[in-house]
C-alpha cells in the first residue's frame, strides 16, 4: 500500500514547551540508548510492522551535557482509515502520564521508524523531524532498518536535521534561489549523530542469566553467502529513485530553456519597440507609450527544488547502503575461498 | 489441579522492562509489581510484553492501582490488538500473602494467569525467574487454600531479537559498558572472529583427547564429523569461477553506485552555480 506509507501521519510534536528550563545551544553529539528501547523497537516490528508498511514511536529520555540519553520508548498505533475519531495527541499525552506515575522519563526527545530497504528520505519524515526539532532542540529520529537487521546485525542510525536546513524550513522558501542562497547540498540535509549503547548493571546481569539458560542461536545470518536477493531489491529501488530523478531534470530543463526563451523575446521587444519610437520621432508622431514588459511575459514558475533535494538524499542513501553490502559481502567470499583452499 | 501447567515463554524484552521499572521503583518500596501481556496457546503462554503498576505495600494491607493498569492496557491494546492479559510479575524472590490478594485481581481479568517472579535483589546471587500458576488446595468444603505450582520457564526469540540481544550481551565486556554500533566490515571480521574462538576450542578438544586427557565422547565425535564434511566439496575450477562471477557482481554494483552518487553532485553543482 504505497499510499499509506507516504500519507502517514506522525507522532505530533509535543503541544507544551521543553520540560527542561533552558534550551542548550550546541547540538547533540552523541546518542546514548539502553538496551531495553533497542529490544522494544525490534519487537514493535516483528509484531505489527510485516509488509511495507513503517511502524513508528516515541522515544523517551533526556539530555545530559552533550549526549542526549534515550531510556525508555512506546510505540504509536498504526493509522488506521476506520480510526477517524482517533487523537494521536491524546494517546500521546495519555502514555506519557501514566508512564510518569512509574517514574519513567516523560522528557520527549525524539521519534523512531522503522524502514523498508533505507528509503525514508520523504517529504513526511522532513516535516515530522523540523516540528520535532523545533519543538526541542536536541530531537533525533532513529531509523531502524529490520531487514538489514535481519542479516545479522542491528542497524540503528539516528539523524538530525542541519542547521541550515532548519533555516530553509523555518522559512518555508524552497525555491531554486532560496536554496542556492543556503547552499544546501543533498549531503547536507541530515547530519548523522554517533550510537553508543549502554546497559545498567542489572540489565548485564539479566544478560548473562540468559545466556545461561538460552539454546544457541541455530541461524548465524551474519555469515550468510546469499547476497542476490537483497541486492536486487535494493537497486530495483534505486533505479526507480533515478527515474524519478531523471523525470525531475527534464522538468528543470525546460523550465531553464523557456526562461531564456522568454529573456529572448523581451529583448526582441524591447529593441523593436525603441526601433519603433526612433522611425515616429523622426515622422513626428507621438512615442508608443512604454508598456509593462513584465506584465506581457510572464516569467514561468520555477519548480520547486526541494522534491529534487529529497530524491538526492534518497539516493545518496541507497548508494551507501548498497556500497556497504557489496564490502560486507566481498569479505565473506574471500572468508569462504580461504575455506576452500585449505581443503582443496 | 493442573501439575503440569503450560509452558511459559518469555522474550528478553519483558524482562529488560521488569528490570528497568525495578530500577526506577519509588523510594521505600521493595518490590515492583505489574501486568504480563501476550498470547495464549494451547500448551503454552508467550509473554510478549509488559508495563508496571503502581502500587503501595505495607505489612497488612496492599493497594493496587487498578485504574491505571485498565487505561494501560486499553492503550497498549491500541497499539498490539492481539496481546491480551495473562498474568502479572513481581519482583522479589519470595511469594507473600499480598501476592494471593493480587493475584485473585488478575484472576477476574485473565482466564488463569500466571504470576512471574524475577529475584532483582539477586538473592541466591543470581537472578531467578520463576513463573507459577495458581491451584486450588485444600479439603473441599473447609477453607480452600491456594498454591502456586511452578512452571516451566523457556526464553524465546525472534531472529531479529536474538541479533539485537547478542550486540547487548557484547556491550558487557567494554569497559564503560557502553558500545558503538559497528559497520560493515567491522561486522564480518567481529563474526569470523568468533568463528575463530570457537574453532580453537574444539581444537583444544581434540588435543586433549588424543592425548588421553580426555575420555572420548562418541557424539561429540559424530559432530565433528558432521562439521567437516558440512564444506562442500568443489572441484577448484568451479570454485574459482563462481568466486569469480560473484566478485565481478559484487565490483560492478558497487561501480553504479560510486558512478550515480558522482552523477547526482555534479547535478546539484550544476543547478547551483
Amino acid at each position: 500500500m504505497a499510499s499509506r506509507k507516504e500519507s502517514m501521519s506522525t507522532p505530533t510534536a509535543p503541544m507544551a514547551s521543553t520540560s527542561s528550563g533552558a534550551t542548550l545551544d550546541s547540538p547533540v553529539k552523541q546518542i546514548q540508548i539502553e538496551g531495553l528501547v533497542v529490544l522494544k523497537m525490534i519487537k514493535h516490528y516483528q509484531e505489527e510492522g510485516q509488509g511495507t508498511e513503517v511502524v513508528q514511536g516515541v522515544l523517551l529520555g533526556l539530555v545530559v551535557e552533550d549526549r542526549l540519553e534515550i531510556t525508555n520508548c512506546f510505540p504509536f498505533p498504526q493509522h488506521t482509515e476506520d480510526d477517524a475519531d482517533f487523537d494521536e495527541v491524546q494517546y500521546q499525552m495519555e502514555m506519557m502520564r501514566s508512564l510518569r506515575h512509574v517514574n519513567i522519563d516523560h522528557l520527549h526527545v525524539g521519534w523512531y521508524q522503522s524502514t523498508y530497504y533505507g528509503s525514508f528520505v520523504s517529504r513526511a519524515l522532513l516535516d515530522s523531524q523540523f516540528s520535532y526539532q523545533h519543538a526541542i532542540e536536541e530531537s533525533v529520529v532513529l531509523i531502524y532498518d529490520p531487514i538489514k537487521t535481519a542479516q545479522g546485525s542491528l542497524s540503528l542510525k539516528a539523524y538530525r536535521l542541519t542547521p541550515k536546513l532548519m533555516e530553509i524550513c523555518k522559512e518555508k522558501d524552497f525555491s531554486a534561489e532560496g536554496l542556492k542562497k543556503a547552499m544546501i547540498g543533498f549531503e547536507h540535509m541530515f547530519e548523522e549523530v554517533p550510537i553508543v549503547i549502554k546497559n545498567s548493571h542489572l540489565i548485564n546481569v539479566l544478560m548473562w542469566e540468559l545466556e545461561e539458560k538460552s539454546t544457541v542461536a541455530d541461524k548465524h545470518e551474519l555469515l550468510n553467502l546469499s547476497s542476490s536477493n537483497h541486492l536486487e531489491k535494493s537497486l530495483q529501488l534505486l533505479m526507480d529513485r533515478v527515474d524519478d530523478m531523471s523525470q525531475d531534470i527534464v522538468k528543470y530543463n525546460t523550465y531553464s530553456r523557456n526562461l531564456s526563451k522568454q529573456q529572448q523575446q523581451k529583448h526582441q521587444y524591447t529593441q523593436r519597440r525603441q526601433q519603433e519610437n526612433a522611425q515616429r520621432q523622426t515622422r513626428g508622431e507621438p512615442p508608443l507609450p512604454e508598456e509593462d514588459i513584465s506584465k506581457m511575459f510572464k516569467p514561468p514558475q520555477p519548480p520547486p527544488r526541494m522534491d529534487t533535494l529529497l530524491i538526492a538524499g534518497q539516493i545518496n542513501n541507497y548508494c551507501q547502503n548498497v556500497k556497504e553490502f557489496t564490502s560486507q559481502n566481498l569479505g565473506k567470499l574471500f572468508l569462504a575461498e580461504a575455506l576452500q583452499g585449505h581443503n582443496s | 489441579m493442573a501439575v503440569h501447567g503450560p509452558v511459559v515463554k518469555i522474550h528478553p524484552v519483558v524482562l529488560a522492562s521488569i528490570a528497568d521499572s525495578y530500577e526506577r521503583r519509588n523510594e521505600g518500596a521493595s518490590r515492583v509489581i505489574g501486568t504480563l501481556l501476550g498470547t495464549v496457546d494451547k500448551h503454552s503462554v508467550e509473554v510478549t510484553n509488559c508495563f508496571s503498576v503502581p502500587h503501595n505495600e505495607s505489612e497488612d494491607e496492599v493497594a493496587v492501582d487498578m485504574e491505571f493498569a485498565k487505561n494501560m492496557y486499553e492503550l497498549h491494546k491500541k497499539v498490539s490488538p492481539t496481546e491480551v492479559i495473562i498474568g502479572w510479575y513481581a519482583t522479589g524472590f519470595d511469594i507473600t500473602e499480598h501476592s494471593v490478594l493480587i493475584h485473585e485481581y488478575y484472576s477476574r481479568e485473565a482466564v488463569n494467569p500466571i504470576h512471574l517472579t524475577v529475584d532483582t535483589a539477586l538473592q541466591s546471587n543470581k537472578m531467578n525467574i520463576r513463573a507459577y500458576i495458581s491451584a486450588q488446595m485444600g479439603v473441599p468444603g473447609k477453607t480452600v487454600g491456594v498454591m502456586f505450582t511452578p512452571l516451566t520457564v523457556k526464553y524465546i526469540y525472534y531472529d531479529t531479537e536474538r541479533i539485537g540481544v547478542g550486540l547487548l550481551q557484547r556491550t558487557r565486556d567494554a569497559p564503560n559498558r557502553a558500545k558503538g554500533l559497528t559497520s560493515d566490515l567491522c561486522q564480518v571480521g567481529g563474526a569470523a572472529t568468533r568463528v575463530q574462538d570457537m574453532l580453537t576450542t574444539v581444537l583444544a578438544y581434540i588435543e586433549e583427547v588424543l592425548s588421553g586427557k580426555v575420555q572420548a565422547d562418541n557424539s561429540v565425535g559424530r559432530f565433528l564429523t558432521d562439521l567437516v564434511s558440512k564444506v562442500p566439496k568443489i572441484s577448484a575450477e568451479d570454485f574459482e569461477s563462481m568466486l569469480n562471477s560473484n566478485i565481478n557482481d559484487l565490483l560492478m554494483v558497487t561501480y553504479l553506485a560510486n558512478l550515480t552518487q558522482a552523477q547526482i553532485a555534479l547535478n546539484e553543482k550544476l543547478v547551483i552555480l
